[in-house]
């Protein structure tokens, strides 16, 4: 029997097998899944996006920032409006018109979910340009900061956001081919970015900028380049988010969904992509799941009335428990690979690592 | 605007900034001695001004007994706190005792909204403090003179121990730099439980004021102050506890005239904080007072 | 390796766990869905609106229907004043629990959430207290059981002119609280038009939700001399705000909307807020009607305390839902759904509800008024 060693071509093979695999999955889970389940499929898709984000700014270049829900919100509204029909925004700014120049605008979906990710991106560089000279604790304060500035904003300019009433009636444009499409998109830009030397340059930056400094490598330039790509995507997933709930406001974006896409990145490893997408997941599945814990719950010996709240103190005490006792969360700084794979059995015994290899 | 106008805005602000000065203190001392921005700062804020709240309920003791009470448990919970969730970390890269902190943030305010519900509940403000009092035609609440007096006289106490006594002094080593103290033979887990009571306490103390002056109490109180509070810290120098009683009035003053000179703009009047707190991180990071720090490679 | 396993098994034991919840419709239970938020920002009006249910449903808990009884079998979704979990409690109630109609939402950008998950789902859906035109609209499955706020703005802009003969006045918005900032527009579009003054508004401030300092915003309208201040924003902030009003010495009198109606609101607000006057949906004191006698009666005795209005129009959800399947005869939600359209002078515990053919119900209005502690009734109004 010929011995598949894992060399390029091969994981080539390998690689391409899996992507069939994920679109015979995907197309599955279109056929059958009924629509409760796919809805939180869905979400499951944006939160990837959402963590991978974060995790590249947080987990790979090491720089703590807490503004994601600020250029969510920014990719979400741009979306939104791009997308709007006029009478669409005519039927929502009933307190205030429109700004003229907004009014007529309507792209399709795939152009102004670009375009929406560029304005993230864009508002990322002039955020980022001023706060990334600054250390861990200050960056993370000054971008939840302009987070909260940007919320603030949104609330005040009626004629823009439409201001609280914030925005209902937006076109399904997310399916679940959309949603999981740009997942994919996604994870194969990072994977990618992490490999090549912008990664490279990112990871020695995160453990130990002086180094890198030292080494050569232009880290003002580097943060500001993660910055804006996280940015980028950020404001992808809050497109993907608008077009999912069919409603936004701007109240939504708050710092604390920030913190739940924290939770995510820190269970499921930070620094760790595969751990990001399975985190995603898990966490998007328990939330739906442990509701069950703010009703009557029946332990048998005992029963308990519903205490609306619990949940959220079960996750809670959940970020405790991984980041007091297992600090990497789920899967630390390693990545699913099929050498992985191969070393636990997951594969035939004929692929993977010649002995000494 | 006439002159009477512009005193009541002044009388205003230097309540409201004394106010975010008391509480700001606590966090620039914890950050002092931690390196640590404690966000669960304004959730021992808020634990405070409940524990008052049902202290003074129960009507088991006077109240001023019961602020007193309220405080030490506070700064109980407060060191209980650093035990459990900080200290396992000390030696852990930065971002883990930051997420650690986020984490009990949270746990802390939704706790709270289970034991306490959610519903806001109306402080009983003894009369000392609710009785009005006039200045020709301005007037003000009597607890908005409390708060600056009672802020100097914590400044005054505070100074003094962190100036004048041994154990400010171990604190002062501490924060300048650990491994030094360690080697001084300075108990730096005790002082660290130490700078964090005080600091809990403060907290406290400026959540009972805080009640006394906005007599409602909700779970997620404490989130705004506390950010603010933070803001003013950093504006005053983080660390220099001077500094954050600068940084506290300055930030009640901005806050307070930016809307009066600028009516139109109240809705905005969150992001002021936000916007002054990127300016002075960008001209002066290490704030005011702030001393600069370099970084050993 | 050995903790991807136990997690993997947890989180399949738990989807095993919630999936046991659910289940198919037992053959003689009817679903109805509450849709509230009961954590999070809005918990206290969601919790409000939900033992108004709960009460309906604890004294008509069954419904007959072609000679077959059914029980009514309340499924509760806390959508924790979030929109994201607004959507997936809609689903979870749709298509899930698979109920017959819901109830709710309070808070109208959270209903907002909902609406098109039970249009799509074809299961009607009651408001009791959301406001905001923007919920029924372009919804056909979407109505509600009070009144629209554009006739809440002008009973109050009315009230101001004639009885108290403001003829200027000051606004207060909670600016980012969609309710306050559009109840603010209609009372000031009604205002402008009785006193035929375009610059009847002399002075508008506007507030964050959760701000506690009013005082800067305050003193800027003490400065404007107004005759009546409007602040239709949350009981939470405008108890404080009344509060720091009187304490800087202002004496105008203060008008707002339904969100005043709450204990709290008198609790936080002591001895300042008297005077304080509203619109709302209902009145503890005087029973507008034999419904309401019921309720109050029924509501004291089961929770011991006085009902939120809130609670009211929750009851009277519920209580449009029954008769409407008792009408239709049927259990099918889409022929519930047309026969609540029908709905024609029901005689609800807020008063009689008729739906018109925007899906929103034509309402009396009850103004009542802080006096001695205690909200009072003043005056009904009619549409």
């Amino acid at each position: 029997m010929s011995f598949f060693p894992l060399n390029k071509k091969n994981r080539r093979l390998l690689n391409a097998a899996g992507i069939l695999l994920l679109v015979v999955l995907l197309t599955g889970a279109n056929a059958f899944l009924d629509p409760f389940s796919m809805q939180i499929f869905k979400l499951c898709a944006i939160n990837i996006i959402l963590a991978l984000s974060l995790n590249l700014l947080n987990g790979f270049t090491g720089l703590f920032s807490l503004g994601h829900a600020g250029f969510m919100s920014i990719g979400a509204f741009s979306c939104a409006l791009l997308t709007m029909t006029a009478d669409q925004k005519q039927m929502n700014f009933f307190l205030k018109p429109i700004e003229p120049f907004l009014a007529h605008i309507t792209i399709p979906f795939l152009p102004a979910l670009i375009i929406a990710g560029l304005i993230a991106a864009f508002f990322g560089f002039l955020i980022g340009a001023p706060v990334l000279r600054l250390r861990d604790d200050y960056l993370a304060i000054a971008t939840l900061g302009f987070s909260e500035i940007i919320r603030v904003v949104f609330t005040n300019l009626q004629t823009i956001t439409n201001g609280s009433l914030g925005l209902k009636g937006l076109p399904r444009f997310t399916t679940m081919w959309w949603a999981w499409g740009t997942a994919a998109f996604t994870v194969v830009f990072i994977v990618a970015l992490i490999k090549s030397s912008y990664g490279r340059a990112f990871k020695a930056i995160r453990d130990n900028e002086i180094a890198a400094e030292a080494m050569g490598i232009n880290v003002f330039n580097m943060k500001l380049l993660s910055f804006v790509l996280s940015a980028f995507f950020a404001g992808v997933g809050g497109a993907l988010l608008a077009h999912h709930l069919t409603t936004i406001d701007p109240k939504q974006f708050m710092f604390l969904k920030t913190f739940d896409i924290l939770l995510i990145v820190v269970l499921g490893g930070i620094g760790s992509i595969s751990g990001s997408i399975i985190s995603a997941i898990v966490v998007t599945i328990l939330m739906e799941a442990l509701r069950f814990l703010d009703g009557p719950l029946n332990f048998i010996v005992f029963q308990t009335t519903g205490v609306p709240g619990i949940r959220m103190v079960v996750f809670s005490i959940l970020l405790m428990a991984v980041i007091l006792f297992r600090q990497q969360g789920l899967m630390g700084r390693r990545e699913l690979s099929w050498e992985l794979f191969a070393d636990i059995g997951l594969l035939p015994r004929r692929f993977g690592r010649r002995k000494g290899e | 605007m006439d002159l009477r106008i512009f005193f009541q805005h002044v009388a205003n602000a230097l309540s409201l900034g004394s106010l975010y000065a008391l509480i700001a203190i606590g966090y620039s001392m914890v950050y002092g001695i931690l390196r640590l921005i404690n966000f669960a700062h304004g959730d021992i804020f808020m634990l405070g001004a409940y524990l008052a709240f049902y202290l003074v309920s129960s009507s088991l003791m006077p109240w001023w007994v019961a602020f007193i009470v309220a405080i030490a448990l506070t700064c109980a919970f407060g060191i209980g706190l650093e035990r459990v969730a900080y200290r396992p970390l000390r030696n852990s890269p930065k971002i883990s005792i930051m997420i650690s902190a986020i984490g009990a943030s949270f746990l802390i305010e939704n706790l709270a909204i289970v034991l306490f519900d959610a519903r806001p509940k109306a402080f009983k403000v003894p009369d000392l403090f609710s009785s009005i009092v006039k200045f020709g035609k301005v007037q003000i609440v009597s607890v908005s003179f409390y708060i600056p007096v009672i802020t100097f006289i914590v400044l005054g106490i505070l100074l003094f121990i962190v100036n004048r006594t041994k154990t400010g002094m171990a604190m002062r080593a501490v924060s300048t730099d650990q491994d030094a103290a360690k080697l001084m033979a300075i108990d730096v887990n005790r002082t660290v439980s130490i700078t964090f009571g005080i600091g809990s306490a403060l907290a406290a103390l400026g959540g009972i004021m805080w009640s006394l002056k906005y007599p409602q109490l909700l779970p997620l109180m404490g989130i705004m102050p506390g950010l603010k509070c933070f803001i003013a810290a950093v504006i005053g120098g983080i660390g220099s506890i001077g500094g954050a009683v600068l940084g506290g009035f300055l930030l009640g003053i901005i806050e307070i005239m930016t809307v009066a000179f600028l009516p139109d703009l109240t809705g905005y009047r969150d992001a002021f904080a936000f916007i002054l707190l990127i300016i002075v991180l960008l001209v002066k990071p290490t704030g005011l007072l702030g001393k600069n720090q370099g970084e050993k490679v | 390796m050995k903790r991807i396993g136990s997690l993997v098994a947890a989180t399949v034991a738990a989807v095993v766990l919630a999936s046991c919840g659910g289940g198919a419709a037992k053959s003689n239970t009817v679903k109805i869905g509450v849709f509230e938020p009961l954590t999070g920002a809005n918990g206290a009006g969601g919790a409000d609106e939900a033992e108004g249910v709960k009460l309906a449903n604890a004294l008509y808990p069954t419904v007959t229907v072609g000679g077959k009884t059914y029980n009514i079998e309340l499924v509760v979704a806390d959508n924790k004043s979030d929109k994201v979990e607004a959507a997936n409690a809609a689903t979870m109630l749709a298509q899930q629990a698979k109920v017959n109609a819901v109830v709710g939402s309070w808070g109208s950008s959270l209903s907002m959430s909902g609406g098109p998950i039970f249009a799509e789902a074809k299961i009607p859906a009651v408001g009791a207290s959301c406001t905001n035109p923007n919920v029924t609209k372009g919804n056909e499955y979407y109505f509600r059981v009070c009144f629209l706020d554009p006739f809440q703005g002008q009973v109050m802009a009315t009230y101001a002119f004639k009885n108290v003969g403001a003829k200027k006045a000051a606004i207060v918005r909670e600016v980012s609280n969609d309710y306050s900032v559009g109840l603010a527009k209609f009372f000031v579009d009604s205002f402008v038009k009785l006193t035929g003054d375009p610059n009847a508004i002399v002075a508008q401030a506007d507030y964050n939700t959760g701000d506690q300092d009013f005082n800067a915003q305050l003193t800027n309208i003490m400065k404007a001399k107004p005759d009546v201040i409007f602040a239709p924003g949350n009981f939470t902030e405008s108890a404080l705000l009344i509060k720091q009003a009187r304490q800087l010495g202002i004496k105008t009198p203060f008008l707002g909307g339904d969100t005043w109606d709450e204990q709290a609101f008198l609790d936080v607000g002591g001895k300042e807020v008297e005077g304080a006057t509203f619109s709302t949906f209902f009145a503890n004191d005087v029973p507008i009607n034999g419904t309401s006698a019921v309720f109050l009666k029924e509501f004291r005795a089961k929770y011991n305390k006085e009902p939120a209005a809130v609670a009211a129009l929750g009851f009277d959800a519920y209580l449009v839902i029954l008769d409407s399947i008792k009408r239709a005869n049927s259990v099918d939600p889409v022929k519930i759904r047309d026969e609540i359209a029908k709905t024609t002078n029901f005689e609800g515990a807020a008063g009689s509800i008729t739906i018109d053919a925007d899906r929103n119900a034509e309402k009396d209005a009850v103004i009542k008024i802080v006096k001695d502690g205690k909200f009072q009734y003043l005056t009904t109004v009619r549409p």
